[in-house]
Parts: C-alpha cells; sequence; structure tokens
C-alpha cells in the first residue's frame, strides 16, 4: 500500500488547533481544504466563517475568509457572489447557526439559488455556547437547556433543514454524510466535491450536511462520539443524496 | 447639466449610481418603497446588482459581504428596518468596512405610522448597534441636497472605511424638486484591502472577534483615532440668517425648511432669528455651536421628536446659553406658522425677564 501524507496546500501549517479532541470540524476542514485544491478554486476562494466553533476557522484554511454574525452567513455570502461572480463562495456553518438564527438566510440563499455552496456541520447542539439544544438535537438527547433530555411535546422535533432545501427547485445538490468512519470520511470528500463542482459549472446552489461529533458537549469519549454519530444520529438524520438537479442544469 | 424634477427617494438612487454603488439590498418598508423600486429597475439597467431580501437583516449582511468584495454598495429602510440593521452596523464598524445606509424615516416606536418624523435621532448618531463605534450621519434639507450627499456618503464611507448613514423622513422622500446631478464617478478608490480570493498571495481574513481584551482595546482606540479625524474633516453646517441674529434656532432636514419659513415670519415682526442648520449630525457641529454661545444667548432646538437633537445642543453649549424646545414627534409635521408663534411667544419671555 502507498501510504502519503500530503499536507493540503490551503491548509495552514504549524498552527495548533482550537477545536476538542474528538471534534469533526477538524475533520470536516481538512476535507474542504483537500477539494479545494483538488478544483484547483483555493486561489479565488472566499469562505464565510460562523459565529460557532468555526469562527476561528481562519487560524486554519489558507484562503480568503470573512466572518459572519451568527446565522448571516448565506446572507454575506450572497452580497460576495453578487459582487463577484468571478469569486468562488461558501459558507461554513454550525447547526444552531444555519438552522435556526439563519432559518431566513439559509431558506432564502436557497430558494433565490445563490451560485454558492453551504458546508453544513450538524452536531446536535450548540458547540461553542456549552452544549444547549440545537433544532438537531434528538429526541430524548440531554443537552444543557434540556436537561431531562428533548421532549417533542415541549421542545419540538428535530429540524430537517435540508430535506426543506432540498425540494427548491434552485437547490442543485444536496447530500447528508457523515465523517464517522473512514468510509463516511471518502463519502464526505466526494459529496464536498460534488457540491464545490456545482458553482464551478455555475449551475446554482449546494449544500452538504456533515454529522458531526462533539464529543465534549455530548460528555462522551471520541470513540463512543463516532459510535453515537453511526448509530443514533443517522437514525434520525438518514445519510444519502437529497436532490441531484446537476443533468437537468446542465 | 439638465435639470430634473424628481422625488427625494429616487434622488437618493439616481445620485448613488452616479457614485458608483454596484450592488443595493433592500426589503420593502413604507416610505422608501420608491427608492428600492428605482434601483431594481435602473441599478440593474445600468449593469448592478438589485437583490429584493427576505428581510432587513439579511439586507444589511449581503451589504457586508458585497462591501467586504470591494462593491460600493447601498441599503435603505424605514425607522423599524432601520433597527433589524444594526447588528449589521456594528459589524461594519468592527470590520471597518464601507457602505452607504439610508433611514427615511416615519413615526414610533414600534410599527409607529408612516408619517414623517425625526425619532431617530439618537439610533443613528449614538451608534444604534452595539459596542463602542460611531456612524457619520448626513441629513439633507432639500432633494437637490439628497443627490449631492449621497454622493458625499460614499466618499466618507470609502475615506475611513465607515458605514455611513443618510437620514431622512417621509417628507422628503416623497417630495419632488428640480435637481441637478452631477456627472457619474469616473475613476472609483483601489481597495487593496477588499477580499477577493488569496491568488498567488497572502490569504486575508475580516474577523470583528478579538479574544484578547488588550487587542480588542487596541481596536478601540483605533476607530476612535479614526473618529477624530472624521469629527476634525467632515463637520458641516449651513447658517440662514445669523450675522445680525438675537435667537438662534437649531433644525435639520423637514424641521430646518419648516424654520426659515417661521424665521422669515417672525424677522417681518422685528424678531431677528437665525438659522443653524445641523448639515452632518454625527460629528456634530459643536464648535460653531459654541462659537456662537460668545454673542448669542438664546437657542431653540426645533425637532420632529420629543427632544433628541437637544441633547447634543446642550452638551456643545455647556451653560453658555439658554436652550428651549420645540417638537412635534409621532408623525404630525409642525407649520412655520405654528413654529413662529413659538419663537415669537420665546422671545416674549425672554423681554420680560430682562
Ligand atoms: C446574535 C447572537 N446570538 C447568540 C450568539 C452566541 N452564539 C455563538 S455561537 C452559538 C451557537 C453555535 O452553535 P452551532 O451553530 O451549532 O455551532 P457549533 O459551535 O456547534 O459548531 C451561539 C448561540 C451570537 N454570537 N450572536
Ligand atoms: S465544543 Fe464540540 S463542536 Fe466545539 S470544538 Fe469542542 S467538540 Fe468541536
Amino acid at each position: 500500500m502507498n501510504l502519503k501524507n500530503k499536507w493540503p496546500k490551503y491548509y495552514k501549517k504549524d498552527v495548533v488547533t482550537h477545536y476538542c479532541p474528538g471534534c469533526g470540524h477538524g475533520i470536516a476542514h481538512r476535507i474542504v481544504a483537500e477539494v479545494l485544491e483538488e478544483l484547483d478554486v483555493g486561489d479565488r476562494a472566499i469562505c464565510v466563517n460562523p459565529a460557532g466553533c468555526a469562527v476561528l476557522a481562519y487560524r486554519y484554511f489558507d484562503i480568503d475568509m470573512l466572518e459572519s454574525a451568527h446565522g448571516r452567513g448565506t446572507a454575506m455570502a450572497t452580497g460576495i457572489k453578487r459582487a463577484r461572480p468571478d469569486l468562488f463562495v461558501f459558507s461554513y456553518q454550525g447547526d444552531g447557526d444555519l438552522s435556526a438564527i439563519g432559518t431566513a438566510e439559509t431558506i432564502h440563499s436557497a430558494n433565490r439559488g445563490e451560485h454558492i455552496s453551504v458546508i453544513f456541520i450538524n452536531n446536535a447542539v450548540y458547540g461553542m455556547t456549552g452544549g444547549q439544544m440545537a433544532p438537531t438535537t434528538l429526541v430524548g438527547q440531554k443537552t444543557t437547556t434540556s436537561p431531562s433530555g428533548r421532549n417533542p411535546d415541549y421542545e419540538g422535533y428535530p429540524l430537517h433543514i435540508t430535506d426543506v432545501v432540498a425540494s427548491f427547485p434552485g437547490v442543485v445538490y444536496a447530500e447528508r454524510v457523515a465523517v464517522d468512519t473512514p468510509a463516511g470520511i471518502r463519502k464526505t470528500k466526494k459529496a464536498v466535491t460534488n457540491a464545490f463542482r456545482c458553482q464551478i459549472d455555475g449551475i446554482g446552489y449546494s449544500i452538504v450536511e456533515i454529522l458531526s461529533p462533539c464529543p465534549t458537549n455530548w460528555k462522551m469519549n471520541t470513540i463512543e462520539s463516532y459510535k453515537w454519530v453511526t448509530e443514533e444520529m443517522t437514525k434520525e438524520f438518514p445519510l444519502g443524496v437529497l436532490t441531484d438537479k446537476r443533468e437537468k442544469k446542465k | 447639466m439638465n435639470k430634473i424634477f424628481i422625488s427625494g427617494n429616487h434622488t437618493f438612487g439616481e445620485a448613488a449610481i452616479r457614485a458608483g454603488c454596484k450592488c443595493y439590498f433592500g426589503y420593502p418598508i413604507t416610505p422608501q418603497n420608491e427608492l428600492g423600486e428605482y434601483m431594481a429597475d435602473r441599478l440593474r439597467k445600468s449593469g448592478g446588482i438589485f437583490v429584493q431580501s427576505e428581510s432587513e437583516t439579511a439586507a444589511i449582511n449581503m451589504v457586508v459581504g458585497a462591501s467586504a468584495a470591494g462593491a460600493r454598495v447601498m441599503t435603505s429602510s424605514s425607522s423599524p428596518g432601520i433597527s433589524l440593521k444594526q447588528e449589521g452596523i456594528s459589524f461594519l464598524a468592527g470590520f471597518e468596512l464601507p457602505a452607504v445606509i439610508i433611514n427615511v424615516m416615519r413615526g414610533g416606536p414600534g410599527l409607529g405610522n408612516i408619517a414623517p418624523a425625526q425619532g431617530d435621532y439618537f439610533q443613528a448618531t449614538r451608534g444604534g448597534g452595539h459596542g463602542d463605534y460611531r456612524t457619520p450621519v448626513l441629513a439633507p434639507a432639500s432633494v437637490q441636497e439628497i443627490a449631492d450627499l449621497t454622493i458625499v456618503a460614499f466618499e466618507i464611507a470609502d475615506k475611513y472605511r465607515t458605514p455611513v448613514m443618510l437620514i431622512s423622513d417621509g417628507m422628503m422622500g416623497q417630495m419632488k424638486e428640480p435637481v441637478i446631478f452631477p456627472e457619474h464617478v469616473k475613476d472609483l478608490p483601489q481597495k487593496e484591502w477588499a477580499l477577493s480570493g488569496r491568488g498567488k498571495g497572502k490569504s486575508r481574513y475580516l474577523a470583528s472577534l478579538i479574544l484578547d481584551p488588550l487587542e480588542m482595546e487596541r481596536h478601540n482606540w483605533k476607530l476612535v483615532r479614526k473618529y477624530k479625524e472624521i469629527e476634525k474633516n467632515e463637520v458641516r453646517h449651513e447658517e440662514y440668517m445669523m450675522e445680525d441674529a438675537e435667537i438662534a434656532v437649531i433644525a435639520y432636514g423637514t424641521t430646518a425648511r419648516i424654520a426659515k419659513g417661521a424665521i422669515k415670519r417672525v424677522r417681518s415682526e422685528g424678531i431677528k432669528a437665525g438659522l443653524i442648520r445641523p448639515i452632518t449630525l454625527w460629528p456634530f457641529p459643536s464648535r460653531a455651536l459654541k462659537d456662537i454661545s460668545e454673542r448669542i444667548k438664546k437657542f431653540i432646538v426645533f425637532e420632529m421628536s420629543t427632544g433628541q437633537m437637544l441633547e447634543d445642543v446642550q452638551l456643545a453649549l455647556a451653560g453658555k446659553a439658554s436652550v428651549s424646545f420645540h417638537g412635534r414627534p409621532g408623525g404630525v409635521i409642525p407649520t412655520p406658522a405654528e413654529f413662529a408663534r413659538y419663537i415669537y411667544r420665546e422671545n416674549q419671555k425672554e423681554n420680560k425677564c430682562l
């Protein structure tokens, strides 16, 4: 077997990560950086990073970056892309950012079919603020603000926002993946590649939802948290391509 | 140069296009809808971008994105919508990004009404959003001045890398007057700082999160140094019949126009009143007021609010002259006759005291 560890061109060297041990954000970052290089778009890329654990993503991505107000990433990405259609623009957002406070921006940027790409990290909690309930929190899941477990009668059911936007004509590609296993990581990379290609081909909006462990706020060790993605999260959020209109749009 | 007869709202749009505004993002709200509609037609026809956003919040964040990418960009709204934009304006200030924001004010608080008012003075001049920042605020008092100051707003925004606000009201927005527009701006400033992809160079980022308090403090003081420059260079005001005045009226925008009518009336009865009209509300023409208070001891502040600019006047005069206030909030438009009566009464009071 020919193993090699090639450092992605668009990932900064010699930086110490602020992400917790076992966090899925780091894996997602590396995948994005690799795809930017493989598709040769990093030089003209702008990433809009969120308020959330990835607020410091500019420490790692070696591309131009714009921090967003909580939830407003796709509105900012819209502004950049409309002003500079020649740039490659993507947002990177958590589930609180994208599907709670930023729901309107998410839905309407998708419905306008903005030529942007969205990387959506679903870790079923608010990571940065200390593990509160997110719209994606599973039924029964304990968080700091649903201490006896999410009760649908009281807190409602998990929100499947990617399924919602996948139904829009302007959304060319939507897929849900997970970084829970080596196979899942390979699939994630393929999904990000497909999504980014939609923008390169100028055919519309794409989104990849990545189920991602947050061992710290799930109060699990790393191995347990990856298992929990595989065994529990994927039951609520089944993996797969949610829409693929690429052939129709080309 | 052609004179055209045009409304205030359309003039904001036409002047912005001539100033090289490339993108406009906004959400409908009365009494400024004609501005968005103008941009939907004219800005797009001139090769620019118009997007009707899903909310004012989305609009201001689109503005942030387009500005970060180097475009001259504008949004407009009326009072309730401006409240929603405040978070984004705070980010523009923190990022040091230029943008022009227009507030065609209406009665408030809450939904209020759609009649002209000046109740958003505090919000505009005190920063409005969270954090330690200032926003230059320009207040035109004629449709011609809307054209001129819109262009100035873009220049100040780019020169100092700051959001700039233009405030007017439903009356200024709806009113038609003859306007001469300047030619299209030819050379837009180069923006080396704009994000445009790293290319072969180093990557850059714009972040307002500064976790280290000492570093955040340094950023705050850096902004203050910039605001001091703006205070030094950009204060504007107009004086009307002030040469021999014994009473100084302070009013801006629509109320300044009404005040001029009132001043003409009281002068015909021998009362020597004049007008100081702040054109920039921040920075406020405090220096000019202070100088004038050396010779005039009676000031009257006149606003379509319950008294907001009043506080800036009191601060500027620092007790060196008496200040009284006449205000009509809620969308009521005072008449020149009404305000003339107020000046007349104030003048009588003064004489009794002597
Ligand atoms: C307007 C506003 N409200 C609240 C916050 C606080 N806040 C920062 S990040 C965050 C939630 C982050 O959760 P998520 O988007 O799921 O990302 P994660 O940290 O889990 O990656 C919140 C509530 C904020 N920054 N701005
Ligand atoms: S809190 Fe959770 S999402 Fe945030 S860095 Fe830690 S593990 Fe990752």
